[in-house]
């Protein structure tokens, strides 16, 4: 389905509003050898202790840590932004973090971390766009795509906030709709 | 990557090199070891409400007009911040450093990277309700002078108000936080008496050295925006600043364990980033 999977060097995914429940869904199908980086920004309260990384650990899926700053993202093991920071993605491909003003309301932002990924990573990157009730994420996805990565949104008819995938949709012209089950078996085709 | 985009990154990245360089030449600013991402956002926010052609333009506006260069060091300075951020690590610096220095007869606190001062203040209400702020000397130190005529006014706008007296109660407050300001319209001005031992300065972490003998170093979410041969140059400064058992706190997504002086220090409160340094070394 993705073909030529060997070109693909990391994932990125943009959740807000129901995107614990998405996440949830993915990772349930998600195959325990999945082969990349896979790095997550989920909109929460700033004051959210380290509950998603714990949370998606108990699926016994991938291994899922809060991203570090420095830190050299790792085939196969997904990373979390950690709450009321930004997550960006140097040249080099470290994570940097900052306190940065909000971009869209949201710390972390999902624009942040898809800009910049798209930057470091080029057409070796997946973005994808799940559930939200905000826009943020759109001026990423289209980044992403203008570099050549691959642009994947959710199917707005499933999620449960349709606003940000509708959003992503009127911008950018993206690879794949997809429903969460299928965006798993998406993922797992890189195996 | 297809060639055009790639090309155009690339060209984009040199100008902005070239901008930094030039601020460095003319100013002595130094933002070359800062994070290139953070960098490269910040700039390119900056030149796209500038209203000029390019990058290179920016470059030669910062060159001879000096409120424009202003303006990229407050893009490139760290201002957001708010009073008692992270309540649970003010609440262990109470619990396990406080304690400590309160058996010194006099307590030098050196806040790196003040910003406008909300966390200096917090550090500040903390000591008076511990009963140490009479015979304490607080540092407050940033690079750019703007901000700290800001932070000197201890001014905030009341909009902010209830976020900081949460976190104050979370903190572990022992007062009402209203005992510590007066209000109007539009502003809650901090109290003269929490002003009266904080000194603030200019000092560079990039390119000044140490200026004291100092007890507790609060840098918090200063050194997440370096690169790591930057973070180690500034640890070292720290190291140089403390006495064996003086205490250094950092940010609660930084670290010291990959550092060039992680053996220097141990944890005191390690999830909170609280650090001591070691009296061998």
């Amino acid at each position: 389905m993705v073909g030529a999977k060997k070109k693909y060097q990391a994932v990125v995914i943009g959740s807000s509003a129901g995107g614990l429940n998405a996440l949830k869904t993915i990772f349930e199908t998600l195959d325990k050898r999945f082969p990349l980086p896979l790095i997550i920004v989920q909109h929460m309260s700033p004051d959210a202790d380290n509950y998603l990384p714990l949370f998606l650990n108990n699926m016994k899926k991938i291994k899922v840590k809060e991203a570090d700053e420095k830190e050299l993202p790792q085939p196969g093991i997904a990373y979390v932004a950690p709450p009321n920071y930004h997550l960006l993605i140097e040249h080099d491909k470290t994570f940097s973090l900052t306190v940065g003003e909000r971009v869209n309301y949201a710390r972390p932002s999902i624009d942040v971390l898809f800009e910049t990924a798209a930057e470091a990573y080029g057409e070796g990157l997946i973005g994808i766009i799940l559930t939200g009730a905000n826009n943020d994420g759109t001026v990423g996805l289209k980044k992403i795509k203008e570099l050549g990565g691959m642009a994947v949104i959710q199917d707005p008819e499933e999620a449960e906030a349709d606003l940000m995938p509708r959003s992503a949709l009127e911008a950018v012209k993206p690879n794949h709709v997809l429903k969460l089950k299928e965006i798993a078996n998406l993922l797992n085709t890189l195996i | 990557m297809k060639k055009k985009e790639e090309e155009i990154i690339e060209n984009q990245e040199i100008e902005i090199r070239l901008l930094i360089e030039a601020i460095f030449l003319k100013y002595g600013y130094d933002f070359r070891n800062y994070s290139q991402a953070h960098v490269k956002r910040r700039i390119l926010n900056r030149f796209q409400t500038s209203g000029l052609d390019s990058i290179s333009e920016m470059t030669h506006r910062a060159i001879y007009d000096t409120d424009f260069v202003d303006q990229i060091l407050m893009d490139l300075s760290i201002t957001v911040t708010e009073m008692f951020r992270d309540p649970s690590f003010y609440k262990a610096l109470r619990q396990s450093v406080l304690p400590v220095l309160r058996s010194y007869p006099f307590v030098k606190v050196w806040h790196a990277g003040c910003a406008s001062g909300e966390e200096v203040y917090s550090m500040a209400i903390m000591l008076k309700e511990e009963g140490l702020l009479h015979k304490t000397q607080i540092y407050a130190t940033d690079f750019n002078p703007l901000i700290i005529r800001h932070a000197k006014k201890a001014e905030y706008p009341i909009s902010r108000i209830k976020e900081f007296t949460f976190s104050y109660q979370k903190a572990g407050g022992k007062r009402s936080f209203s005992d510590y300001y007066t209000a109007d319209d539009e502003k809650a001005k901090l109290n003269e008496n929490l002003r009266k031992n904080i000194v603030f300065a200019n000092h560079n972490l990039v390119t000044d050295s140490v200026f004291a003998e100092i007890n507790l170093i609060v840098c918090r979410n200063v050194l997440i925006y370096f690169d790591r041969q930057l973070q180690d140059k500034v640890i070292r400064l720290f190291l140089e600043s403390l006495p064996g058992g003086g205490f250094l706190c950092l940010g609660s997504k930084e670290n010291l364990q990959f550092s060039n002086y992680f053996h220097a220090f141990e944890p005191v409160v390690d999830q909170e980033r609280i650090y001591i340094k070691k009296y061998s070394s």
